[in-house]
């Protein structure tokens, strides 16, 4: 074995792995091929390096990651109030909750609604559906992916949300993935596949707890199927702890006239990662996919954005926001592929980004690949710091400098929170910028200003 | 109220920059005092070492408010005290609403005064007055901080300020550039409104047209730094008529 080529830390999973196939032998036979396959990916990957040349791990730095080891199995237990102190929470929401991957029926607050299929991702899968088997782990046609491997790999349960066609979801779907605490760290792999039937209108929140102070581990997979004419607004809420690892993925196959929009509030996590792709395999699809991320101390937040237009006439756009104190870092990587079919698409991707310390890094890389010849397409990023002619117009009304700021860095947040529509949801997101933003300014300096 | 002897004052950084060359003005209370001067002449400069702006340096000279000086306090405390400055260019802020903002200022002053703070009822209500009287449609006020607000939107956003915060040292940098003259009379009347014996105003402009709504006290000329003239209102028409020619010749400019 050549050192840099071959595959780092696959030896920490894999006694894990031969223990939970022996477990797993109820599962179905495509599920079981399912979870070889992608194990077989996983082993071929490892968890990334950083290097150049690694378009995908240029920037963050997984070693404190790969170097660490997690128990896999366990499982600890977890109540109502925890989660409610914790996340967003409103009864009127059909709220499914998986603790350390597994489904909660007694967490759980389902209303029985009419069209709506909500619930544990293990029972759909032994219930026989057509569409599970299809759907699961089919991942846009993005199956060559270390960390979807890897939860694949340990996959039989997690959430489930089928959407019956022609349903308009009055109340969003809220699926709760909580990591429960303990003093040992432990590998965790959440899962949740929606099936948006056609002409269908939901809301589904995702959010991402973490009960322990420990280091933990957590590889989370979505995949939504948005069928033909279906309207799928996505929120993804990121609350692990500063010590934890939280390794996301969402892929999204978008089918004619559907539309998704899915925005993201990223402010855990030592080392995160938000993938996101969506794949526009029909006319008529468009997806506008946003977020904002808050980091300080060592943390780093990787948003990974990307969107193939597969077909015509489609739309995307997407739009993050960064603010950055302390030492920590944030790499926003937005891609945009525009296929040589895929005429009269249209394409924005902006990243903005707020840098309060010297000590603060953005890399911020939008990129358009073009193969049509019909495209409108417009990219742009940007790092600034707090403008010294706006802090001085807040001054001279009486407000002092570390209010003044706190103002204006709320002012750069609101833009993203705004989209928070659910009232239970914004009160949520804005409680938490209004109690990170002081930590921000704390670790901020004179740089700040400019 | 105001007293600003010998002033000088150069920008932060930059050697030989001195745009202040021994300015001294005094401002009674309950005066009007309009400062006029050609472009470049140093008139916002004046203004915002006023309020304490970092990109200045006050080299020598003092500024004394209520017989204490302020050099040494920070712009928000100099706004504790009263003063307030409408901006020539004022800021942009996304995100932040006016209302928002303009209630943070006002808990600010309060509690560094001392004094109770407003109730929320109390301050939407002052609020929703004072957007219909500067004239401000209400949809506007809504949304960002000066954000996509037309040059005359932001000056009458300024008057609201201004009658939200009641100075009692209210300083306008150029309010009336670029305001066609509906917003002209209102901005004239928000000040003529707000004259009283406790309150002073400095008006800073290049044109006379403002005034002839307000009738300033005092009439200063300000060329190159210094104050080369200073009269009663008949000032004001003389400029307008003359134009800066002759001062800037006494006052040795290049201009
Ligand atoms: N921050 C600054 N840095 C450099 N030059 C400045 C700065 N502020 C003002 N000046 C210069 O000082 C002079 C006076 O400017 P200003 O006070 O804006 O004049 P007025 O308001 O009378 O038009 C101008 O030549 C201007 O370029
Ligand atoms: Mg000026």
């Amino acid at each position: 074995m050549t050192l840099g080529t071959s595959p780092t830390a696959v030896e920490k999973y894999s006694a894990a792995f031969i223990q939970h196939s022996a477990q797993s032998v109820d599962s179905p036979v495509w599920l079981d091929t399912l979870r070889k396959r992608a194990w077989s990916t996983f082993s071929e990957f490892g968890i990334p390096v950083k290097r150049r040349g690694n378009e995908l791990w240029k920037y963050t730095n997984l070693r404190p990651l790969s170097d660490k080891d997690f128990e896999h199995g366990v499982t600890g237990s977890v109540t109502h109030n925890q989660i409610k102190a914790l996340g967003p929470w409103d009864d009127t929401w059909d709220t499914v909750v998986v603790v350390d991957g597994i489904f909660s029926a007694d967490l759980s607050n389902l209303h029985g609604i009419t069209g709506l299929n909500a619930g544990s991702l293990g029972e759909a899968i032994t219930s026989g559906s057509v569409n599970v088997e299809q759907q699961l782990a089919s991942l846009a046609g993005r199956e060559d992916y270390t960390f979807t491997a890897l939860n694949t790999a340990f996959l039989d349960d997690g959430a489930y949300v089928a959407i019956a066609a022609n349903t308009e979801l009055a109340a969003p779907v809220h699926v709760v993935f909580v990591t429960s605490d303990s003093s040992t760290s432990k590998a965790i792999y959440p899962r949740l596949l929606v099936d948006a039937g056609a002409n269908t209108s939901s809301v589904i929140i995702e959010t991402h707890l973490n009960l322990a102070d420990s280091s933990q581990l957590s590889v989370p997979v979505v995949e939504v199927f948005a069928a033909d004419g279906s309207t799928v607004q996505h929120y993804r809420i990121q609350m692990e702890n500063e010590r934890s690892f939280h390794l996301g993925t969402t892929r999204v196959n978008q089918f004619a006239d559907a539309t998704f929009t899915s925005t993201s509030f990223a402010v855990g996590a030592q080392i995160a990662r938000n993938d996101i792709h969506t794949l526009l395999d029909a006319p008529g699809a468009n997806c506008t996919l946003r977020g904002l991320y808050m980091t300080n101390g060592q943390q780093q937040q990787d948003q990974e954005i990307s969107t193939t237009h597969a077909k015509p006439h489609c739309t995307s756009d997407q739009f993050y926001k960064g603010i950055l104190s302390g030492k920590s870092h944030a790499v926003f990587s937005g891609k945009v592929v525009v296929e040589r079919d895929a005429q009269k698409s249209a394409a924005t991707q902006k990243d903005l980004n707020l840098l309060l310390s010297r000590g603060a890094e953005i890399n911020a890389k939008p990129s358009l690949e073009i193969y049509a010849d019909d495209v409108t397409a417009a990219h742009g990023a940007t790092a600034g710091h707090v403008d010294r002619d706006t802090l001085f117009y807040l001054q001279s009304r009486g407000v002092d400098e570390e209010a003044a700021k706190a103002i204006l860095i709320r002012g750069f947040a609101e833009e993203i929170l705004n989209d928070f529509k659910p009232a239970a949801l914004y009160e949520f997101v804005e409680r938490v910028t209004d109690e990170r933003i002081p930590v921000l300014l704390a670790e901020s300096d004179s740089l700040g200003t400019a | 109220m105001l007293e600003i002897k010998n002033l000088h004052a150069s920008v932060v950084d930059i050697d030989d920059s001195e745009i202040l060359r021994g300015i001294d003005l005094t401002v009674n209370k309950g005066e009007v005092h309009a400062i006029m001067g050609p472009n470049g002449s140093g008139k916002s400069t004046l203004v915002n070492v006023l309020m304490g702006r970092f990109d200045y340096e006050v080299t020598a000279g003092d500024i004394l408010v209520n017989n204490e000086s302020i050099l040494a306090l920070r712009p928000d405390q100099r706004a504790h005290l009263g003063m307030f400055l409408a901006f020539q260019y004022p800021a942009e802020i996304p995100g932040v609403r006016p209302w928002q903002f303009l209630k943070a200022a006002l808990d600010s002053k309060a509690e560094a005064n001392g004094e109770e703070k407003m109730s929320v009822r109390t301050f939407s209500k002052l609020f929703d007055e004072k957007v219909e009287a500067v004239g401000i449609n209400p949809n506007l006020v809504k949304r960002s901080l000066n954000e996509g607000f037309s040059g005359g939107e932001k000056k009458r956003n300024e008057m609201l300020q201004l009658e939200v915060l009641k100075p009692t040292l209210a300083v306008l940098d150029e309010t009336d550039s670029g305001l066609d003259v509906d917003a002209l009379r209102i901005v004239a009347e928000g000040v003529n409104s707000m004259r009283s014996p406790e309150r002073s105003f400095i008006v800073v402009t290049h044109y006379q047209r403002l005034l002839n709504y307000i009738t300033p006290d005092v009439v200063h000329i300000l060329v190159n730094g210094k104050i080369v003239k200073a009269g009663g209102a008949e000032l004001a028409l003389e400029v307008e008529k003359n134009g800066y020619k002759s001062y800037l010749a006494a006052a040795g400019a290049n201009a």
